[in-house]
């Protein structure tokens, strides 16, 4: 009852096409971006800034990256985090060797950076698909986690291969507490995933999706398969590359490459998978769920009296990820996001029961 | 010059292993398929669980049969919850299932047998051994011969035995399997089962080799670039890519390592098989893919 | 584009010169000969029906038109250009469209957005225009989503505008295959079976939107097609194949009564 949408006409297309076209949606994001910009910064304590809302921001950006990929144009990638560590080792070395650049153009460089090398390792798209570009963007994973570990310029030539990162500073002003931080992170983050979701709505997200379901089919109405795919890889690691950039700079405090590893890639897959492909709120919803399992995982336990030690509690996780994996892609592939859409639906009628 | 060739014959015999676990991905990619990510995961369960069991006092045999036993119930398990309820998706999306598979085993078989690294002692003999001059790993050798003769039985099976052949119907099209009454989930429980035997094998050897350790579902990664160069569908293919992916890592690592730090050892294979990937996608001895609209 | 207002019980409409010329194709598959020596052409502004018996090679001619398959041998002139090989995209930039047998549409979108998508090459998907939609591509989004809606009116599915074209049954899906092709404003139409697996009432709307496509539009149309009752009514020109090789050529009633297709179909000679 609360969710009816009786009495919304879309009177042009325009309406039709938009963002949030039914009243209550929009009123609801508008809603969460006033919370998370005016109230959040003013109510949360530094524990949640710093080690809840900012990373989750974070994950979040790079799920949208991973999604674009995997959900949208239908390309498995298990080379997220090594795109991250191209983008947080570009900017580290942008920011230590041309000092008081501006930050938003060294996230955005570092983007590009990571925009070329993911196009460089997107090129065997064009003979495989399937698992067979999986393995392929295991070989990125690979040699790039190698490349930022071995090659001693990267990190400067610093002894232990651990560097921190510097400081931001945006036209004079430094951000430094979290607060700050928090905003940065959330500016960025918002805009770039209302810059992705007017991406897929329109052609070029057609024309990802026709790749993804039918690539053969989608050359009869003139998609050229490998720019397709290309561009796909491109804006995938551009913003996989900047989260990777401010997870350096605005959530560790510090660039280092086994931040980046295997795991991490398959981190954001798990979040993309569980969010729902082909979703940019499932982006979001996969990111918190992701982020919060953990937290639950080790709390709950103790709710019941039960004492696990820190092995047993990542065996556990690894339990719990796994079924979820599996429980999700035999119950709702779309992840979160449909399971949102359906709780929605039902909205439209409840409390009443018919 | 010698040493030339003890690296070569090293990184060969090194290959083997990746081959062991290869051949598991090839059996359930043949009979249904499946790319199943948790092939190495499935080593490392089945390594831990035959060496818990040591552990706790079986002996050899008895501990044996009770792994090959879990393994049966394992196919079972994954052919009911995952494959049955997923079996009209893509490909891709039971690819990722197995990821989720990958992950829960590890959990599970570390929660029940630990983590630590535990030595298996079989008694394979070790040591060095001379063979025309170069000095070669008796150990080694056995894991080349072992591997082998599973290639040769693996092979044997799948083209002489009725159940061979009705796995390679399965592989080709399911539905018309089905239509002449082989009966598919069987044939999985089957085929999971074999590539659980085999990953036993693998974990053994892997085992005694390293110790049983969670490094071990990583090093299975590696099979992947040794079906890629292989082929995916080719049992001979998983041996051969394994040995080029074995010895180009030794090689490499020795002769051209020193020029960049080391360490090429954790991406070789892969770019390797990132190149085949471009020219020639099937692997060696794999089925050319063609797609009809 | 021209209108002509034509009575459908009393063809001939407005024929043109000749728009696809094909010329002695040869197409092999390994060992398998699926053409040979094929020739033929198609007209502007007229239906051209391709029959035959299973197996005969009609769905290859289409693939070969299309740019799917590369033939061994032979020419292929269209629009007075003799063409080298080319890739299905470029038969597309060049007013080429085409529905498949086996319905090769986007699963995962809706129908409007399948609609869309044939709409790709009329417009322009730079990374920057399109990021900040506001502006020029919403115009263009707009723009075109009109235009779709017209097919969509015209094809009469308005009702399942945004339900995933996976849900529909059969015969939607193929009218949202035909609407898909339209919406590219083609030059020539190539149709592979569109009728398939319809009953009698669906074969009759199929037909009357494909008749009134060609009025319409005056879009040429090449289609493959079973029902003799269908290609008999409504092509202006047919030609017949057999195991790779045409048999026949000409109008329908030519066709109809030349023994030697009737042979083929009955089978007497195999």
């Amino acid at each position: 009852m609360l969710y009816r949408e009786a009495g919304q006409f879309k009177a042009s297309y325009a309406a039709d096409q938009a963002i949030f076209p039914i009243l209550q949606d929009r009123i609801g994001a508008i809603a969460i971006l006033a919370v998370a910009f005016l109230v959040v910064p003013f109510a949360a304590n530094e524990y949640w800034l710093r080690t809840i809302l900012t990373p989750f921001l974070i994950y979040a950006l790079a799920s949208i990256g991973l999604n674009l990929l995997t959900g949208y144009a239908g390309l498995v990638s298990l080379g997220t985090g090594g795109f991250m560590a191209v983008g947080a080792f570009t900017a580290y070395n942008l920011a230590i060797r041309i000092p008081g650049l501006n930050v938003v153009v060294v996230f955005l460089l570092a983007g590009l950076v990571a925009a070329c090398v993911g196009i460089l390792f997107g090129l065997p798209s064009l003979r495989i698909k399937g698992f067979y570009l999986a393995v392929a963007t295991l070989a990125a994973q690979f040699f790039l986690e190698w490349l930022f570990s071995h090659v001693p310029w990267f990190t400067n030539d610093s002894s232990s291969g651990v560097i921190s990162s510097p400081e931001i500073v945006m036209f004079g002003f430094r951000f430094s507490g979290p607060v700050s931080r928090y905003l940065l992170t959330l500016t960025i983050v918002a805009v770039l995933a209302l810059l992705a979701k007017n991406l897929v709505r329109g052609n070029i997200g057609r024309s990802w999706m026709a790749i993804r379901d039918m690539d053969i089919a989608a050359e009869i109405i003139g998609i050229r398969p490998l720019r397709t795919k290309l561009l796909a890889f491109a804006v995938s690691s551009f913003y996989i590359g900047i989260a990777g950039a401010l997870w350096a700079f605005v959530y560790l405090g510090s660039v280092d490459p086994s931040a980046f590893d295997l795991d991490r890639s398959f981190q954001v897959l798990f979040m993309v998978i569980i969010g729902g492909l082909g979703s940019i709120l499932g982006s979001f919803l996969g990111a918190a769920f992701i982020l919060l399992l953990p937290i639950l995982l080790s709390n709950l336990p103790e709710l019941f009296g039960v004492h696990i030690g820190t092995a047993a509690g990542t065996n556990l996780e690894f339990v719990v990820f796994g079924t979820l994996i599996v429980f999700f892609l035999i119950v709702e592939p779309h992840g979160l996001a449909r399971l949102w859409q359906i709780g929605k639906e039902k909205l439209r009628l409840w409390p009443f029961p018919h | 010059m010698e040493f030339f060739f003890e690296v070569l014959i090293g990184g060969l015999l090194s290959g083997v292993m990746y081959s062991l676990v290869a051949l598991g991905f090839v059996l359930i990619f043949k009979a249904s398929g499946v790319f199943n990510f948790a092939q190495g995961a499935m080593v490392l369960f089945a390594a831990l669980t035959f060496v818990g069991l040591l552990e706790h006092g079986f002996a050899i045999w008895a501990a044996a049969i009770a792994t090959i036993v879990t393994m049966v119930v394992l196919a079972i398990v994954v052919e009911r919850l995952v494959l049955r309820p997923l079996v009209n998706q893509e490909q891709i999306i039971m690819f990722m299932a197995t990821i989720g598979i990958a992950y829960f085993l590890n959990g599970i078989g570390q929660a029940m047998w630990g983590a630590d690294v535990h030595p298996l002692m079989l008694g394979i003999p070790q040591g060095p051994v001379d063979v025309l001059g170069i000095q070669i790993d008796k150990f080694d050798l056995i894991a080349a011969a072992v591997a082998g003769s599973l290639v040769a039985g693996l092979a044997f099976f799948f083209q002489k035995t009725r159940i061979g052949r009705a796995l390679r119907a399965v592989a080709d099209d399911h539905q018309a399997a089905m239509s002449v009454g082989i009966p598919l989930k069987q044939i999985w429980v089957i085929v999971w089962t074999a590539a659980g035997i085999v990953a036993f094998v693998a974990g053994i050897m892997w085992g005694s080799n390293l110790g049983v350790q969670f490094s071990v579902a990583l090093v299975a990664l590696k099979a992947l670039p040794v079906l890629i160069l292989g082929g995916f569908t080719s049992i001979p293919g998983a041996i051969v890519g394994g040995l080029l992916v074995g010895a180009g890592e030794k090689l490499s690592e020795v002769f051209l390592g020193p020029f960049v730090g080391g360490g090429i050892e954790t991406w070789f294979a892969y770019m390797l098989a990132m190149l085949f990937l471009m020219v020639r996608p099937q692997g060696l001895f794999g089925e050319r893919i063609i797609e009809r609209v | 584009m021209v209108d002509a207002a034509l009575d459908h019980a009393a063809p001939p409409r407005r024929i043109g010169q000749v728009l696809l010329k094909v010329d002695n194709i040869t197409l092999s598959f390994g060992g398998v000969r699926a053409l040979s020596g094929v020739s033929l052409e198609i007209r502007e502004h007229e239906i051209f029906a391709i029959i035959g018996p299973n197996g005969a090679g009609k769905s290859s001619m289409l693939n070969v038109i299309n740019g799917f398959y590369h033939p061994q041998q032979g020419t292929i002139t269209y629009k007075g250009v003799t063409r080298g090989d080319m890739r299905p995209y470029d038969a597309a930039r060049q007013g080429i469209a085409r529905t498949f047998q086996n319905i090769a549409l986007f699963k995962g979108m809706s129908t409007l957005d399948n609609i869309m998508t044939g709409r790709l090459l009329k417009m322009r998907s730079d990374l920057l225009t399109q990021a900040l939609y506001w502006g020029p591509a919403e115009r263009q989004e707009i723009e075109h989503r009109r235009a779709v809606e017209r097919i969509i009116d015209f094809l009469q599915i308005e009702a399942i505008r945004k339900v995933p074209v996976g849900k529909l049954p059969y015969g939607l899906q193929k009218r949202v295959e035909l609407a898909r092709a339209l919406a590219a404003e083609p030059d020539l139409l190539l149709l592979d079976e569109p009728m398939a697996g319809m009953n009698i009432e669906e074969k009759q709307d199929m037909c009357r939107f494909v008749l009134d496509v060609n009025d319409e539009f005056g879009t040429t149309i090449a289609l493959i097609e079973h029902d003799m009752g269908v290609v008999m009514d409504i092509s202006d020109r047919v030609v017949v194949l057999d195991y790779g090789r045409k048999i026949a050529d000409g109008t329908p009633d030519r066709v109809r009564n030349d023994p030697k297709v009737i042979e083929a179909y009955l089978g007497l000679a195999h």
